[in-house]
């Protein structure tokens, strides 16, 4: 393995680490890279130490100590030096090896909410998986000196305002684990959703949301959301390629082609959604997981399981009530019993008009009325879609579609 | 860590209230006081008078200029404040949202910068 990519991978939980025992997440970004220097210089020559992390932090946390000693304040740094020389020559039963708890104190520090939801995510990715400003910057279209200056003022915030390095007691580790894992599918939607902008960059942003998933599930396994949002995410990236067309044009679940999703994810997918549902108090991402994975386990569209899916909605709407949950509740139930149910309920969703400036409320009321053959009526739905659309290729999908419905008439 | 509690509350609520609620109120201070005291979180806290009492001073080339306010048109108004220790950001979101204000107005909490003690 190369050195780059060793360090890519070891770079999270060193950082982790030294973030705890230097209290200073700049310090702590600074002398890895310092001590990560150092390695390109030694390691070809000495060879890759056993341990190469715990190399990397008790290197790293040295160059600390000589950085507080050669600082100007030397007086004020002193309780600091001690407390560092303590760590640095640790008693026999420190362990100098990195904690698996660091890298979840370190999550649950980005996504603390005394933070923006916005700058959760930027620490997060900063942090935790090692993205550069400019990346991160680029991903959510920010000027990157903009992006620098929300990183310097969210650890500035950290230290200042006391936001602790830990894992939230049992008492608040739900209500805390809500919203690191709102954080990590925020990062995967921000690769997922939007089919415009810079490839590469969605596809990282979908990797690393995978990858911190698959992490906060190493550290808690035994929590059926935690399993159920990486299954979420395995199972809706295992269709990334289909997504979009040669032309760049958009292709609808029903319209793409299953042989070329990614049977490796979806069956990894498969079993982590069971395997959350299983665990009982299946919530909003096992619940979601489940569904991905009816979808998933249908060879042709005309196989999916929609009476099921409709079920899964209904629980969903049940547990977390929202306007876009009752949205895809009514599209199963068209879809698995009656067309004409299926468009009641959407009307009702109508009246009360908590969805009036969505595009996929008037795009679904369109597609069960193209389905039953009221064409003139589903133009008049398509049109009302295309004033409220933003995206571009859902914009030709939807003119696509009222083309379509317009010669039918 | 020593964190500042800056209470925010509508003055004009809390005056349109009856004798007894704002006398329950005032007993529900006393009890979370008593109760920061006991824990050994409270360093100080006190209640504001209105601020139609307040006065805003500035010094502009030596001369010392008073404003009768600030009469901010703000809906919320500060209305008193706890000093308290925290052993972090966490702890001290605990015991603003034990503040009665917290449940009608708003807390904000600011952490205390650490200074040299002064000779």
């Amino acid at each position: 393995m190369d050195l780059e990519t060793l360090y890519r991978e070891e770079r999270p939980r060193a950082l982790a680490t030294l973030i705890r025992l230097l209290r200073d997440f700049d310090l702590a970004e600074d002398v890895l890279q310092e001590a990560f220097a150092a390695a390109v210089e030694q390691w070809p020559r000495e060879g890759v130490p056993g341990n190469p992390c715990a190399w990397l932090v008790s290197t790293a946390r040295h160059r600390a100590i000589d950085r507080l000693r050669r600082a100007k304040t030397f007086a004020a740094k002193q309780a600091e030096i001690a407390y560092l020389s303590e760590a640095a020559a640790p008693p026999p039963d420190f362990v100098d090896e990195p904690l698996p708890d660091d890298r979840l104190r370190l999550i649950f520090t980005c996504c603390h909410p005394a933070l923006a939801v916005e700058v959760q995510v930027a620490l997060t990715l900063k942090t935790l998986c090692g993205l550069s400003v400019e990346e991160i910057a680029r991903a959510f279209l920010v000027a990157p000196a903009a992006m620098a200056q929300r990183l310097v003022r969210a650890k500035g915030k950290i230290r200042d305002a006391g936001i602790p390095y830990e894992v939230p007691g049992s008492e608040r580790l739900a209500e805390r684990l809500e919203g690191v894992l709102r954080v990590v599918y925020l990062v995967f939607n921000e690769g997922y959703a939007a089919t415009s902008g810079d490839a590469l960059v969605r596809r990282e942003l979908c990797a690393e949301a995978i990858r911190l998933g698959r992490l906060l599930r190493s550290l808690l396994p035994r929590v059926s959301e935690v399993t159920g949002l990486l299954a979420l995410m395995l199972l809706q990236d295992s269709r990334r390629a289909t997504r979009v067309d040669a032309q760049g044009e958009l292709v609808t679940l029903e319209d793409q082609d299953r042989s070329r999703w990614d049977r490796g994810q979806i069956a990894e997918g498969e079993a982590l959604a069971d395997d959350a549902v299983r665990r009982g108090g299946a919530g909003f991402y096992a619940l979601q997981g489940a569904i991905a994975a009816l979808h998933a386990q249908a060879a042709r569209a005309e196989e999916t399981d929609w009476p099921q899916i409709a079920a899964l909605y209904a629980l969903l709407l049940r547990l977390h009530p929202s306007p876009v949950v009752a949205l895809n509740h009514a599209a199963a139930v068209a879809m698995g019993e009656r067309l004409d149910r299926g468009l009641r309920l959407i009307e009702q969703l109508e009246r009360t008009g908590e969805l009036e400036a969505y595009h996929l409320l008037p795009a679904a009321k369109a597609d069960i009325l193209r389905r039953l053959g009221r064409f003139s009526e589903a133009a008049v739905e398509y049109e009302r879609a295309l004033e409220l659309v933003t995206q571009e290729p859902e914009r030709r999908y939807l003119q696509r579609r009222l083309r379509e419905v317009t010669a039918a008439e | 860590m020593k964190y500042l509690l800056l209470i925010y509350e509508s003055e004009a609520g809390f005056a349109g209230m009856s004798g007894a609620e704002q006398a329950r109120i005032f007993e529900e201070y006393m009890d979370y006081t008593k109760g920061i005291r006991k824990s050994g979180n409270y360093i100080g806290g006190e209640a504001l008078q209105a601020i139609s009492t307040a006065t805003t001073v500035r010094v502009k080339n030596g001369k010392t200029i008073t404003t009768d306010g600030p009469f901010a048109e703000t809906r919320e108004q500060l209305g008193g404040f706890y000093l308290v220790e925290a052993k972090d950001l966490d702890e001290a979101i605990k015991l603003a949202a034990g503040i009665p204000a917290s449940r009608t107005g708003s807390i904000e909490v600011r952490p205390i910068m650490p200074t040299p003690p002064i000779e």
